[in-house]
């Protein structure tokens, strides 16, 4: 089994993909979708040294809303701060927020998640993974920037990858 | 019902066009580099997404079927637009040695885009692939 699919998330995703490039789900589609899906990560094996374990696949869905709520709140609060606000009033500074994940893929997901969401870019990761460069276009505080990474993704993300 | 459909998609387009010229807009305006990237990668992702549930809205409505392409393009934005900004900085700080003295020193070794290159003659060099399993 672990030689057939060697990364059975990677598989699930490419047919998923597929289905969607070609907008139907008639079972030619769904046929193909599934030998995508089997000999792509089959014959790009090398690039993908470790396995993603995915510990609690339910939470992503918990994930996706709340970064979802997020983007939209934070697109808001960036146009006011585009319209109103932009020139040197605007506070803005580099935070370094340390985590603890264990997996790159979860560094990754984190450090796009935190580019998505209010007021905060990633900019650099530590070179032992152990920390991320933030800056923030206008923050009052911010040790409540990272108390808000720290708990809002950081903790949801160490859940769902084992 | 095809009016609602229709205000509907309307109003979702002109939602979605504010804040593309938002986004421009602070691209343009705002002073210097680490700031101008939070517009393209916060303010368009709306814009953007509005734009793509305008047009499932419309081509579902049109054809009677599900129109699931535009995910496709929501995901690959979300995919691609934090690591475009992402290599911009670390690009932008590389460049700029004053910028890195402002820095914030990390816990342990110190940030990814400073620290020297390693030198293990054994590591597989940039664009190499690693020997197969």
């Amino acid at each position: 089994m672990r030689r057939l699919v060697p990364h059975p998330v990677l598989s699930v995703v490419i047919a998923v993909v597929w289905l969607a490039l070609v907008n139907s789900a008639a079972p030619g589609h769904v046929l193909l979708a599934a030998v995508l899906g089997l000999a792509i990560p089959h014959y790009s094996n090398r690039y993908w040294p470790d396995q993603v374990v995915i510990r609690r696949p339910l939470r992503i869905v918990d994930y996706i809303a709340v970064v979802a709520w997020d983007i939209l709140v934070s697109n808001v609060q960036v146009a006011w701060l585009v319209l109103f606000r932009s020139g040197p009033r605007l506070r803005s500074v580099l935070v370094t927020v340390p985590i603890d994940l264990p997996h790159p893929t979860a560094i990754t997901v984190l450090t796009g998640t935190i580019t998505m969401t209010p007021g905060t870019v990633s900019a650099d990761v530590a070179a032992d993974g152990r920390a991320v460069l933030v800056h923030c276009l206008d923050a009052d505080d911010p040790d409540a920037v990272v108390h808000q990474i720290k708990d809002r993704y950081e903790r949801r993300l160490k859940e769902i990858f084992a | 019902m095809a009016t609602v459909v229709e205000i509907v998609v309307a109003a979702l387009i002109v939602i979605g066009a504010f804040f593309l010229l938002v986004g421009s807009l602070g691209l343009a305006k705002l002073p210097d580099l680490m700031r101008r990237l939070h517009a393209p990668t916060k303010a368009t992702t709306l814009g953007i997404g509005a734009t793509l549930v305008a047009s499932m809205i419309a081509f579902t409505a049109a054809t009677g079927s599900l129109s699931v392409h535009e995910l496709l393009i929501a995901v690959f934005l979300f995919l691609t637009a934090p690591v475009t900004a992402h290599m911009i900085a670390k690009a932008h700080m590389l460049r700029h040695p004053a910028l890195q003295q402002q820095l914030p020193s990390p816990p342990g070794t110190g940030w990814a885009t400073l620290a020297p290159a390693p030198v293990d003659p054994e590591a597989p060099r940039t664009g190499e692939m690693p020997p197969a399993p």
